[in-house]
């Protein structure tokens, strides 16, 4: 029985050990992320405002519901890195000199905060200055209002505000081309004109004031100097990205270890019932020497507990193992200040109570049936296992199945519960497997969707404010450019009754050819005159469909409201999308004939020497790569999904070998007589091997389109649970997937096969002739 | 009396046979030499680890001697490898077993084609069953059937690929005297008709008589070798 206790034994380390890392480091994370925000001063909620002076500030602080409240200046800026050639934009928020913010603190990583007087000095933020390796004492280019400087770095620092620092716009972290600088306060004023004034501010809420009534009030007093909107912490993208993240790692922490110690107690019952069948004579004798059935039971009840206390004491060294390993992987992935990961009492019990409650169930079904036999007729061996034609059989298919084969088809419909159970079992290593290479699948697809059918521009170029529409024309008439496309984005709140979202309107050409809006067909659609045409996450969101009409509030400028109808619902995985004619936006934002950027189709031979000339250009506030965007998203999700599969096929792999290879010694060992008997008459091994292998060939060719159903249901049930509002998560299964969760499984059972083939060639052919079961 | 049967299916000359029980040595044969000839039905009979099953299952191909050959129709088996030897159980042995040995999933009728379907020349197996008077209980399964009914159908396996001899381990010794007769009937009546050499493991002395000789095993030795002058019918026996 050793093989088969190892084999259970490795399942339970598979489904402990995944609980346990998953678990800790959720924990860990959120116990880190918590005290972070609270040592840092994390702000509550956040607005940004045109220009607003700094009496106005007062005003807010005494609103009720604000308790804490800073003003800074912020702006996105143009950087120039020594030796490093793509574009480079960067947000810089202005930190009081010589003193730490009140809120959003700064972790000084390397060197110090900026100094009084000092108006060249930045502090940089530590994935940004990774990136490019850059250390106090370095300097770097900037065009900050349209004017080029040289900034020194004095420090490098962490802070609670940018764990992910993304680009306005863009979903992922590319620290080599965006980065967060702080700048002193007074430096900034002077740069872009704000003396006595702000445009950016984080305040924390007074105990038991319901956020979004303050945001209302904040807005209020905003709106004269062009607020556009305040937003809860909830909104803030560093936060909600790593809350994501977090609830995908809590929820997989829950998911995958169910199945995988339902898979163990199911092994377990099969083991101890098989056990208890053999020992029935000796389980009659004890019973018949006056040991009552609760004694006999604990017998049994032990010898699981031990696989299963054995097992879950592996499974969470390894998965604090693994556990620190991957909250190592997260810290340098989300630059915590510190991180101390802990492996907390309750969880390491909750491994074991999990892992000794799955063992226990799964015996204590198997136990039950054969404590029930008085201890006279459980010293009787058992009857010969009744059978009866099958199904198959019965509706007169016989002749279409030879003896052996009848065997085997007996066999399994006799025992038709075990059969499914372990084609269940196995299906479900399998639906493992297409649940962890679905994201693969998912991240292309949207991917392919994003990157090469709705967004085929080189280059955006995004202006300071909006501009006329010269400038495309402009930009047009530049060497390398192939093709430009204007667009204009403008902040907006969009509300349906009670259903309300930020957002921006994004102006497009009549019939764009670079930037497309598509259909759920993957069609680019034109879009329609006289409305808005929704990303259809957003349409969700509102609750609105084709025809309906929905409050646009533009919340640049003169804030004013306007119905607009929703003509159209679009394909989008990435962000929430609102699309509306050029024209339409221009009248809608009431100024005039402006654009807020150009799209821009490039020569790749003049590629260098454009983002050189934009560079140059006052009014460009930022130059993006469509390249560079793909390059960055596929950095991101790759290294971990590359981990997060191979750590799913090992799983996998374990529990199909865990089943299989249980299933078939447990078979071996009820029929070792019939098969030793076959081999007396004169059957060959491979003949024997057949009826053997055969039963279970049939419950993995069965359970292999099962586990691959299972799999795209689970998939589907993963991807509506981690649904967002950053992500719409398709359901797309390649190809590719199915024939790898397919293989895994086949090549488990081969290995298995081989496993149980040497004992198979051992069969004791006198032994079972002179004993009866 | 019929004439004496002059072809011999079986020799075994210094047949010997010794097992290693871990730090124990049983010697289970020590020297047999034995001619059994064609289409006799032999009775061995002896005292429990006297040897017999021992002799049996190295006849059969089951097992290996230690030392010394036993040859079949002039064949060494002992020098035979895995894969001749199954060949051997497959084409010119059958078998019958004291715990009858059927596959629990097949039916009677299915038990015995299981190895028609193998054999060369098999007789069908409805006739073989018929032969062991069980043609009306073809399609039970084996926990629908007595005992002796499955003996019956381990004999109808055993003789339905007509095989040269067949090998009785204690056909009877699961079963009550009355149920033990018809069993032997059926294997009288198999030797009688079909001319097949039979070979009965039996520790009954009284079953003895239906053989034309009797083999009397010891501590591993022949300690006898007795030959009837006249066989009896099963149905006459008591025991």
């Amino acid at each position: 029985m050793r093989g088969q206790v190892v084999a259970i034994g490795l399942v339970i380390v598979a489904g402990v050990s995944v609980y346990v890392t998953m678990t800790s480091v959720s924990n860990t994370l959120q116990r880190t992320l918590n005290l972070y925000y609270r040592e840092y001063a994390f702000a509550d909620a956040f607005a940004s405002v045109r220009r607003a002076p700094e009496p106005a500030a007062e005003r807010l602080r005494r609103l009720p519901g604000v308790a804490e409240l800073e003003t800074r200046v912020a702006a996105i800026v143009n950087l120039e890195i020594e030796g490093f050639t793509d574009p480079v934009s960067g947000r810089i928020v202005s930190v009081p000199e010589g003193a730490q913010p009140r809120m959003n603190r700064l972790f000084i990583r390397e060197g110090r905060l900026v100094e009084p007087g000092r108006e060249a000095e930045v502090v940089l933020n530590e994935t940004f200055a990774e990136a490019h390796r850059l250390r106090p004492g370095d300097e770097l280019g900037a065009v900050i209002a349209g004017r080029r400087r040289t900034l020194t770095v004095v420090g490098i620092a962490l802070s609670p505000e940018f764990l992910y620092q993304v680009q306005p716009g863009s979903l992922f972290p590319d620290p080599e081309r965006f980065g967060v600088l702080w700048m002193g306060r007074s430096a900034l004023e002077t740069a872009y004109g704000m003396a006595g004034a702000f445009n950016e501010l984080a305040f924390t809420l007074a105990p038991g004031a319901y956020g979004r009534d303050v945001l209302e009030r904040v807005d209020r007093v905003l709106a004269p100097y062009g607020g556009r909107g305040a937003y809860l912490r909830d909104d803030q993208i560093s936060h909600s990205l790593i809350s994501e993240e977090l609830n995908q790692l809590e929820s997989m922490a829950l998911l995958l270890p169910s199945i995988v110690l339902g898979v163990a107690a199911f092994l377990l019952n099969i083991v101890v019932s098989r056990l208890i069948t053999q020992q029935r004579d000796q389980i009659g004798i004890l019973k018949a020497f006056g040991y009552s059935d609760s004694t006999v039971a604990l017998h049994y009840l032990k010898l699981v507990l031990v696989v299963a206390v054995s097992g879950a004491a592996v499974g969470t060294g390894l998965g604090a193992w693994m556990g620190s390993a991957m909250a190592e992987l997260y810290l340098e992935y989300f630059h915590f200040p510190y991180l101390a990961y802990r492996l907390d009492p309750g969880v390491v019990f909750a491994a074991v109570a999990l892992a000794g409650g799955a063992a226990v169930v799964g015996a204590a079904l198997a136990a039950r049936r054969a404590l029930k036999l008085p201890p006279a007729e459980a010293m009787r061996p058992a009857p010969p296992a009744s059978y009866r034609a099958t199904v198959l059989e019965r509706i007169g298919l016989q002749r279409l199945v030879d003896t052996p084969t009848r065997i085997v088809l007996r066999n399994i419909e006799r025992q038709w519960l075990k059969s499914g159970l372990s084609v269940l079992g196995i299906a479900g290593a399998c639906a493992i497997l297409v649940m962890g290479m679905f994201w693969q699948d998912a991240f292309d697809h949207i991917l392919h969707v994003q990157f090469k059918i709705a967004q085929r521009e080189d280059l955006t170029v995004t202006f300071t404010e909006p501009t006329s529409a010269a400038a495309t024309s402009e930009l047009r008439s530049l060497p390398g450019v192939q093709h430009a496309e204007p667009f204009r984005n403008f902040a907006v709140r969009l509300r349906n009754a009670h259903r309300s979202y930020d957002a921006a309107i994004e102006g497009l050409a009549p019939d764009p050819y670079l930037r497309r809006v598509i259909d759920s067909d993957l069609n680019p659609i034109s879009i329609p005159e006289g409305g808005l045409v929704l990303s259809k996450n957003l349409a969700d969101i509102l609750e609105v469909g084709p025809g309906e009409e929905i409050i646009v509030e533009v919340m640049e400028g003169r804030r004013y409201e306007r119905n607009v109808q929703v003509v159209a619902i679009a394909e989008q995985f990435l962000g929430v999308g609102a699309y509306m004619a050029l024209d339409e936006a221009n009248r809608l934002a009431g100024e005039g004939d402006a654009v807020s950027g150009t799209l821009l189709m490039v020569d790749p031979r003049y590629e260098e020497q454009l983002i050189e000339a934009l560079r140059e250009r006052p009014r460009v506030a930022s130059i993006t790569s469509r390249e560079r965007t793909m390059a960055s998203y596929t950095e991101t999700t790759a290294e971990m999904l590359l981990v997060f599969t191979f750590v799913l096929s090992l799983f996998a792999g374990v529990i199909a070998l865990g089943v299989i290879y249980n299933s078939i010694r447990i078979t071996l060992s009820e029929r070792d007589r019939e098969l030793a008997s076959m081999r007396v008459l004169g059957f060959t091994r491979g003949e024997v091997a057949y009826v053997l292998l055969g039963e279970m060939a049939v419950l993995v060719a069965l359970s292999i389109p099962v586990g691959l159903a299972l799999g795209a249901f689970l998939s589907m049930l993963s991807a509506a649970s981690l649904q967002t509002e950053m992500y719409r998560i398709p359901v797309v299964l390649g190809r590719g997937t199915f024939a790898l969760a397919a293989a895994v499984v086949l090549i488990s059972s081969v290995l298995s096969a081989l496993l149980v083939r040497r004992r198979l060639n051992r069969l004791d052919l006198i032994g079972v002739l002179k004993t009866r079961e | 009396m019929k004439a004496q049967p002059i072809e011999a299916v079986f020799e075994t000359r210094g047949l010997t046979k010794v097992y290693h029980m871990g730090e124990v040595q049983v010697h289970a044969l020590r020297g047999i030499d034995l001619d059994l000839y064609h289409g006799e039905l032999v009775v061995l009979l002896g005292a429990s680890g006297s040897g017999k099953s021992t002799l049996v299952n190295i006849l059969g191909g089951l097992d290996t001697a230690t030392d010394g050959r036993v040859l079949y129709r002039g064949t060494d088996l002992t020098r035979a490898g895995e894969r001749e030897l199954t060949q051997y159980r497959r084409e010119c042995v059958g078998f019958v077993f004291q715990f009858y040995n059927l596959i629990p999933s097949l039916t009677a009728l299915e038990n015995v084609a299981l190895v028609t379907d193998l054999a060369a020349r098999p007789i069908s197996p409805l006739e073989a069953l018929q032969l062991v008077g069980l043609g009306e209980r073809v399609h039970h399964f084996p926990s629908q059937l007595s005992g002796g009914e499955q003996q019956r159908v381990a004999i109808a396996r055993a003789i339905a690929k007509s095989p040269q001899v067949l090998l009785c381990d204690e056909p009877t010794g699961a079963l009550d005297s009355e149920t033990g007769i018809i069993v032997l009937e059926a294997l009288d009546r198999v030797n009688r008709e079909l001319g097949t050499t039979t070979v009965i493991i039996t520790h009954n002395v009284v079953q003895g008589e239906i053989a034309e000789r009797v083999i009397h095993l010891k501590d591993g030795r022949i300690s006898e070798i007795a030959r009837n002058e006249r066989r009896s019918r099963p149905s006459g026996l008591t025991w």
